[in-house]
């Protein structure tokens, strides 16, 4: 057999063998360095607008960093919230990551069946469809009635807004599988309901890890309406303390520790997908 | 010769008709073919001639509209691992590497996990991809990737390999040297090889048979038995007698529709 191989090496050999050494230190900063310019900018914005007094209103960048260390480790004011930082932290992430995970475990099978079933698509596509554009806030009042005033009411909101984006991604996944893979697995001796699991599940898989990644994000982004139900703990709570009393230090304080964590959840979740969907060339972000 | 008789592929007055909104589209119409165990035939003909249909219902990936299509004198109700089909645009899972990709049809039948690794090793080296077993298709030149394709077909004991313009979207250079290798292959392991192609010249090289066939509606013009001596020299005399009468008969159908 004379198979002399002329095609190209493997992409990710090729990239492999190059960066690690010719890459120069700024090469490697480079992306670091940008991505802190705006932040940079904003902050000295926010310095110059409360040090010269154009407004009253919001905090020096000075006084939400005392707040901060306080929150975090208190010794500073010794109020109420100080050194309470990590007990919010942790309420906020069991109600985000508990209705993220009722979000997918309703979802996830919902989007199978609505994607690969026609009756189910006729069943329940058009109420979904109703449903989807009624945003989180709408849901409150009905939720504070269904669930009480408490953690059960901002789990079920959080698990609202992690529900459709797992859903919509899934459906999309199951409907988008290439039909020739159907045929491919056909002949290869691969039908009826093996092929659900041999191709459709895989080939599905990057819709539905987006879907996930979507729906943690918007699990983030309700926790502040889930956690107005009159929740005592969590930084959605914590936020709308802060808006009582008038400290709009502990507010911004609330913000950026919410921005943190979901950054720190979203690249975990990311960092999972590369590593599971190596075979996919869309998914190296 | 008893085998011989039972043609191993037999296409008995096909015709097949596409509903498509209120219109009917004539793809394949009586269409009649033998294949016997062992040839290498090539369908050929302009695009909407109904080669690949043809295909399809041996695949058994559409279903007649009238006539018989049957293997070893049995209907062909279903796709099934003795045709194997090699797609033109490769549909390899991509979620597989290539050691999994050939080793899919193996599993799916059921082999124990030493067996498919046993055949996969095995069909691997003859395409020439151990360097390769654990890259994924999206790292794979298109050549590489028929050539995955191929493997995981004949890893799966087809006995009939359908073959739908699988060279069509590769450079030159990798067309030719795949064609080698399957005639290689063809010649070493006595499969039966169906293979639709639009090129005259690709048609000559390979094929024991090539049968013509001419749109509107999709039917078969004619069946020429070859028997240049192998290997095919592309510059021949008789390679170009040939292909002159083949493609004489391939634009038939241009002076009746002109008329």
């Amino acid at each position: 057999m004379a198979i002399v191989e002329t095609g190209p090496v493997p992409a990710a050999a090729e990239e492999a063998a190059a960066p690690e050494s010719t890459r120069s230190t700024w090469a490697r900063l480079k992306p670091t360095a940008l991505a802190l310019i705006v932040p940079l900018l904003l902050l000295a914005f926010w310095q110059v607008a409360t040090t010269q007094h154009w407004t009253r209103l919001i905090p020096t960048p000075y006084a939400v960093a005392e707040c901060m260390v306080d929150f975090a480790v208190g010794g500073i004011f010794d109020d109420a919230y100080s050194a309470t930082l990590l007990s919010h932290l942790l309420a906020s992430m069991s109600r985000v990551y508990g209705g993220f995970a009722l979000a997918a475990l309703f979802a996830l099978p919902i989007g199978l069946m609505i994607g690969r079933m026609p009756w189910a698509r006729m069943l329940l596509d058009p109420f979904l469809q109703v449903m989807r554009p009624i945003p989180v806030t709408a849901w409150l009042p009905l939720s504070m009635i269904l669930f009480g005033l408490g953690a059960k009411s901002a789990f079920a909101l959080v698990c609202l807004g992690a529900f459709y984006p797992i859903l919509l991604n899934t459906v999309f996944g199951v409907r988008a599988v290439d039909p020739k893979l159907f045929e491919a697995a056909a002949m290869l001796g691969c039908r009826g309901n093996a092929q659900f699991y041999k191709v459709v599940l895989p080939a599905a898989v990057p819709s539905i890890f987006t879907g996930l990644r979507l729906g943690l994000g918007l699990a983030w982004f309700v926790i502040v309406v889930g956690e107005m139900t009159g929740v005592p703990e969590g930084l959605g709570a914590v936020i709308m303390d802060g808006r009582t009393l008038s400290r709009t230090e502990l507010v911004i304080c609330g913000m950026i520790v919410i921005g943190l964590a979901g950054y720190l959840s979203d690249r975990v979740v990311v960092a999972t997908g590369n590593r599971l969907l190596r075979w996919s060339p869309n998914h190296h972000g | 010769m008893a085998e011989s008789a039972t043609p191993i592929v037999e296409i008995k007055s096909v015709s097949k008709v596409f509903q498509l909104q209120d219109q009917k589209i004539h793809a394949l119409s009586d269409a009649k073919l033998s294949v016997h165990k062992g040839e290498f035939v090539c369908l050929i003909g302009a695009s909407g001639c109904g080669k690949s249909t043809l295909l399809r219902i041996i695949a058994g990936f559409e279903q007649p509209s009238a006539g018989e299509a049957l293997m070893w004198g049995r209907p062909i109700s279903g796709p099934d691992p003795t045709r194997g089909m090699v797609f033109q645009d490769y549909a390899l899972f991509p979620w597989l590497n290539v050691r999994d990709n050939i080793g899919f049809g193996p599993a799916a039948r059921g082999l124990s996990g030493a067996e498919v690794k046993a055949t996969v090793d095995k069909f691997i080296e003859l395409v020439g991809l151990g360097k390769f077993a654990s890259a994924y298709p999206h790292q794979l030149s298109g050549g590489m990737k028929q050539r995955v394709a191929i493997a995981r077909v004949l890893a799966n004991d087809a006995e009939v390999v359908l073959m739908d313009e699988p060279f069509g979207a590769l450079d030159a250079m990798t067309r030719e040297r795949l064609q080698d290798e399957l005639l290689e292959i063809w010649q070493r392991t006595k499969l039966t090889v169906i293979f639709v192609t639009h090129s005259v010249e690709e048609a000559i090289f390979l094929a024991n048979r090539v049968v013509v066939m001419t749109p509107g509606p999709g039917r078969i013009e004619s069946d020429n038995a070859l028997d240049l001596a192998r290997p095919r020299d592309v510059a021949s005399p008789e390679f170009n007698a040939i292909r002159r009468v083949l493609a004489a008969k391939l634009h038939s159908h241009h002076g009746k529709k002109a008329a």
